[in-house]
């Protein structure tokens, strides 16, 4: 081949490349963009801060409260929980499990497979422990479905930070007499707590978007829930009825509904950002 | 401690067991050959035939590969060999919120943007008079979702390897080109391979954003341009239904059953794939 061809087919795939990176870009611009041009004109401060009244889903007055308040009932409640079973699970595998390197990747191996199990196979299992434990379509039982759902995700974002912690902190925090736990809380947690708050993040936002594995769950109710056996709306749910609902008006709502979802959603990702920028300006640099 | 470690260890294992008691009602009497082969779905009548679906499912999760697949391959290159600072730094938030976008919004896109462009452009350049709710709408959707996911594993798989091998092609005289085209996406290939294989089982058990677009119409589809009815969106679309006929509850579990196996086995081949080429770092 001659050179000057070479040169053009380099020249081809690099024009090709560019343009694939810039599909993509511009892909999201065209997603977030349809979204607001459609959704802008019906969102109201009634459709924040109002729950549907009689005949909402026959375009009369209201909003998506309901669903608003109940998505993050739902995600808070089910970030906490995995939260509290994720972190010291995260922590052991670093900490106590350091030496046994096979055990730990196995574990990382059975996690990153439960993250890909999709989230309507979880919604099912919930569902059939729900009927199990004699529960009803409740704001716990939707809890519950997305605990597990999200725990693989945050157990591994948290493993991935604390993993970055280097080895020398750990032997010097040993030798100088304190317990493997100790060190876990005291000062592998304190030296990881802007890259923990961006799993957290992380795994709220998964919890907040999922439609799939509340499906079958949390049913779904025109109320704000006052207890946990009660049940409850989400936000992608209530896009989701408005949407398949024949009465144009109603149909503008889902586009205003999922304006909010968006911007939760871009919020999340603001904040997450920032954190993981101070997190790296906080580490400390052997 | 303890404890959630076993909680976590033993959820697939867990979720897998569960699945398949709630469906063994169903294969009692109906063998899993037979269900997997006839499509014949009249669930009031007791006639489950999964065919439809997977071939549905099979269908849009194919056309997502086709178009995420290179788009993906090429822009790895891009960003890891040829990008400069800029371009990563636009990038890797772009990446990062694709990822986040609920599933939802993707599905309102798709009714919003990609289902009136089928209907209005695609449809009629080929000739065909359609609705755009179809298998290439649901495609096309489950794309763009998938192609955060594979972009990011291949971004590692790219990074992984030894600059040695780069080096010791160039400095053999091969331009920048030839090396990325003869040694990089050679060294590279089982890691592509298996990036492709996690994207599809991401694809298959993707659920609202596909249900939302496909158009959900128990036929087998004969193309691209017709309605279809993936797996997913069979067992999201019954689960009012589910709890008053016992056999009707058991064949949607097995479908869940169906959907766990096959993303499962996909995720671990693909997942022991990058381990194995990570080991070479």
């Amino acid at each position: 081949m001659g050179i000057r061809l070479r040169k053009a087919e380099e020249k081809f795939f690099r024009v090709i490349m560019f343009i694939s990176s810039l599909i993509i870009a511009l892909t999201l611009l065209i997603i977030i963009f349809s979204i607001l041009y459609k959704g802008l004109p019906s969102l109201s401060w009634d459709m924040i801060f109002k729950t549907p009244k009689g005949g909402f889903y026959y375009g009369k007055e209201g909003g998506v409260l309901n669903a608003i308040i109940g998505s993050l009932y739902l995600s808070f409640g089910s970030t906490f929980l995995a939260f509290i079973l994720g972190l010291p699970l995260a922590l052991y595998m670093n900490i106590h499990l350091v030496k046994r390197r096979k055990l730990v990747n196995a574990i990382r191996f059975l996690l990153d497979l439960s993250w890909g199990i999709p989230s309507i196979v979880y919604g099912a299992f919930g569902f059939t422990l729900m009927i199990y434990l004699g529960m009803k379509t409740s704001l716990l039982a939707g809890i519950i479905t997305v605990t597990l759902f999200i725990l693989p995700i945050m157990v591994r974002a948290i493993d991935e930070v604390v993993k970055t912690v280097p080895g020398g902190l750990l032997e010097s925090a040993l030798s100088l007499g304190s317990t493997r736990s100790e060190t876990a809380y005291r000062i592998f947690f304190k030296q990881c707590v802007p890259g923990i708050i961006t799993a957290i993040l992380l795994s709220f936002g998964r919890g907040i978007g999922d439609a799939a594995s509340v499906l079958f769950t949390t049913g779904y109710t025109d109320y704000i829930p006052t207890s946990l056996l009660q049940p409850t709306a989400t936000l992608p749910l209530s896009i989701f009825f408005q949407l398949s609902s024949p009465i144009p008006e109603v149909q503008n709502r889902a586009y205003a509904s999922a304006v909010i979802l968006v911007v939760i959603i871009l919020i999340i990702s603001i904040l997450s950002r920032l954190f993981t920028k101070k997190y790296q300006k906080n580490q400390i640099n052997f | 401690m303890i404890i959630c470690l076993v909680i976590v260890i033993a959820l697939p294992f867990i979720l897998g067991i569960g699945l398949y008691f709630k469906s063994t009602l169903l294969l009692k009497d109906h063998t899993l050959i037979d269900l997997l082969t006839t499509s014949d779905w009249k669930p009031l009548s007791g006639k489950f035939g999964f065919l439809t679906f997977i071939i549905s499912s099979l269908w849009v999760t194919f056309i997502a590969l086709v178009i995420a697949g290179p788009i993906c391959l090429l822009t790895t290159i891009h960003l890891t060999q040829y990008a400069d600072k800029w371009v990563l730094k636009i990038m890797h938030p772009v990446i990062d919120i694709l990822a986040g976008i609920p599933s939802v919004i993707y599905g309102v896109w798709g009714i919003l943007v990609v289902v009136p462009f089928i209907s209005k452009y695609a449809g009629p350049f080929f000739g065909r008079d359609v609705s755009g709710y179809s298998i290439l709408a649901g495609g096309i959707v489950l794309s763009i979702m998938i192609m955060p996911f594979i972009l990011n594993i291949l971004i590692e798989v790219f990074n992984t390897i030894p600059s040695e091998l780069k080096e010791a092609s160039l400095s053999l005289g091969a331009s920048k080109w030839q090396t990325i085209k003869h040694i990089l996406v050679r060294k590279a290939f089982p890691g592509i391979i298996s990036a492709f294989g996690l994207g599809v089982s991401r694809a298959f058990g993707e659920t609202i954003a596909v249900l939302m677009v496909v158009g959900n119409v128990t036929k087998i589809p004969k193309g691209v341009f017709q309605p279809g009815y993936p797996l997913p969106a069979l067992i999201a679309n019954n689960y009012g239904e589910m709890l008053s006929i016992p056999l009707y509850d058991s064949a949607l579990m097995l479908a869940a059953l169906i959907l766990f196996v096959v993303v499962l086995l996909f995720n671990m081949a693909s997942r022991l794939a990058i381990i194995r080429v990570e080991k070479y770092k």
